[in-house]
């Protein structure tokens, strides 16, 4: 009887134990997660700060979960060592465990900027329930809370912030809020948004150093003589993948763990997904890493079906997201602000009444796009990068705003239509 | 299983399909009572989408591997594995539009009302979906997919 070993219980080492079972219904299943819950949607950590979900409507999957599907669940507990040669774990409590199958679905950790006061009371990051406990534990209505980094999780801990009623202002770094997903347009609508709902944005200082006094936050000073006042602070600039067992293993380690189509790393009988992972992206072109839900998912569903047996390669990922923050409603995916403009071309519809559409080009291929306001035609653009359609004929057509299945080729919309 | 397939050369973009749809998920499944009176407003579940001299209705696929179900990060979405159905627990959706950001179809519209997501359920319990029995062109059919 083959024995699995998941590092990681929420989106990719759910989706992989799911697979595994399907493909093996005998085989022994270990999840082990340093977190001490059922998986729970680590995305709506926001809501729950806010005060708008409870943790049992945030669980992933029913109470009988783990016996149903014959897995035993070691929660709270870390994975300290791999060693591969032996296949085999140590867990911070000293228990050892053997794999045939090992899947590393350990997610990221907060990237903590190198910032003085980092570790003053009403000092957090924002990745965990436990963050969001914490977070909500230690607020009360009258502090006002900066959050540095206006990225996704900035802007989810700000969000959450403000429906709490605490005054709140974003520090971020770049010009603009969202810099890695959107572009000027879009980040200006978004920006627009979050003021009228009350935020506060500060561009082009990351923050210099969070000031405190009798060991706790009284401001952040922004590095050009000016200070902002608050009581608590959110570290939030991101997550780096969480390689560091990888690393020590001796797997190769890039920004993440790089995978074959089959989600195997460098070692034969060793997966990873989610994102931890490096995966082959297809707006790109490339194997990166995409720390997105939907790429945890799918990374996951053929991690377990090739651990289980089956040669199921990846349909691949991309880094897709849909924001939908302070009542505006935006989707991007792929290369939706390439670096530079050498190669692609850019299609746009400018700002009409909150709403923009924007498709990138390469080689008469879609490789990215943003829309805010109408979503309902963004799965069929995303459609087209994952399955490479030459757009030449109807690129025009991209940016209507009345874009939709119709305007696809007639081959491609009834064949489509067939397969299903 | 049986989906609703549209036949989009004798599809005239007439929208009875969503008006019948929208009564059909209505509390009063009354035409006039919907539209006027109830609130929020029902949502049709299908939409016609058009270019031009084509159109075509197109529900929900029910796919078998499901993009929404995988990008829902919430739980709303699921795939029941026995009747191939997927479906959408509007209490538990937060309206987060991930599942439109990937939904090859466009299938999954927004409803402004709830601030939910909104797709075609089948309209489990009736004899046949309510955009089938009403389009007056047979523009609709509800058939067994080929797939199974
Ligand atoms: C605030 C916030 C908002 C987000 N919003 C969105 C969104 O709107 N849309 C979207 O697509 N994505 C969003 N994301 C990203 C999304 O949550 C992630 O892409 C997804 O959770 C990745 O899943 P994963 O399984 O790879 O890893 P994770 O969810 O990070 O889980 C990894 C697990 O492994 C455990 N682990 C790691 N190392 C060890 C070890 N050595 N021993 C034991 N356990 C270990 C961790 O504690 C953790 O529980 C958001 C993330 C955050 C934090
Ligand atoms: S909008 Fe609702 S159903 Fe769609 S992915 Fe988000 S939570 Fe799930």
């Amino acid at each position: 009887m083959a024995s699995y070993l998941i590092i990681g219980n929420s989106a990719g080492g759910i989706a992989a134990a799911e697979a595994i079972r399907r493909g093996d219904p005998k085989g022994a299943i270990t999840m082990v997660s340093d977190e001490p819950y059922p998986a729970y949607s680590r995305p709506l950590i926001s809501d729950y700060l806010a005060g708008d979900v409870t943790l049992e409507k945030m669980l992933l999957r029913p109470a009988d979960f783990y016996p149903s599907h014959g897995i035993e669940a070691i929660l709270g507990t870390k994975v300290t060592r791999l060693e591969l040669t032996q296949k085999r774990a140590t867990l911070a409590d000293g228990r050892t465990l053997k794999w045939d199958k090992l899947l590393l679905a350990t997610g990221g950790t907060p990237t903590l900027p190198d910032i003085k006061g980092r570790d003053l009371k009403g000092v957090f990051v924002f990745n965990t329930l436990d963050d969001a406990k914490a977070i909500g534990d230690y607020l009360i209505a009258r502090h006002r809370a900066v959050v540095i980094g206006g990225g996704l999780i900035g802007l989810s801990a700000a969000k959450a912030l403000l429906r709490r009623g605490n005054e709140t202002t974003v520090v971020v770094r770049s010009a603009r809020l969202l810099s890695t997903l959107l572009d000027a347009e879009a980040s200006a609508l978004m920006e627009k948004a979050a003021l009228a709902k009350g935020l506060k944005v500060i561009k082009g200082s990351g923050g210099e150093e969070i000031l405190g006094q009798d060991g706790q936050v009284k401001g952040v000073a922004l590095g050009r003589g000016e200070t902002i006042p608050c009581e608590v602070v959110i570290l939030a600039r991101g997550v780096d993948p969480r390689t560091e067992l990888a690393r020590e293993a001796g797997l190769k380690v890039r920004e993440g763990i790089p995978v074959n189509e089959h989600m195997e790393t460098s070692a034969p009988g060793v997966y990873a997904c989610g994102d931890v992972a490096e995966s082959y992206d297809f707006a790109c072109q490339e194997v990166r890493v995409n720390p997105v839900w939907p790429s945890a998912v799918i990374g996951g569903l053929t991690a377990g079906a090739n651990m289980a047996g089956e040669r199921n390669p990846c349909p691949g990922t991309s880094a897709v997201n849909a924001l939908s923050y302070f009542g505006t409603a935006i989707a991007a995916a792929g290369q939706a602000n390439p670096p530079t403009l050498d190669g692609f071309e850019v299609l746009r519809h400018p700002a009409h009444n909150g709403h923009y559409e924007k498709v990138v080009l390469q080689d008469g291929r879609v490789v990215g796009f943003i829309l805010v306001g109408n979503l309902e035609k963004a799965g069929v653009i995303f459609s087209l990068i994952k399955e490479r359609v030459d757009v030449t004929p109807f690129k025009k057509d991209l940016i209507s705003p009345s874009f939709g299945y119709a305007f696809l080729p007639a081959k491609l919309r009834q064949a489509r239509i067939a397969a299903e | 299983m049986k989906k609703v397939y549209p036949k989009e050369e004798v599809c005239m973009a007439c929208r009875l399909c969503e008006v019948h749809c929208l009564a059909a998920h209505s509390l009063s499944q009354d035409l006039i009572r919907a539209y006027k009176l109830e609130s929020p407003r029902p949502r049709a579940l299908v939409q016609v989408t058009e270019k031009g001299p084509v159109s075509l209705a197109l529900p929900c696929r029910h796919c078998r591997e499901p993009m929404c179900v995988y990008g829902c990060f919430a739980g709303a979405l699921t795939r029941d594995e026995a009747t191939g159905v997927v479906s959408l627990d509007p209490d538990k959706c937060v309206g987060c539009w991930t599942c439109l950001a990937v939904c090859p179809y466009g299938a999954i519209y927004r409803d402004p009302a709830r601030g939910v997501a909104a797709k075609c359920d089948l309209c489990a319990g009736r004899p046949q979906p309510a955009c089938v029995a009403n389009c007056p062109n047979e523009a609709l059919i509800f058939a067994e997919s080929a797939r199974g």
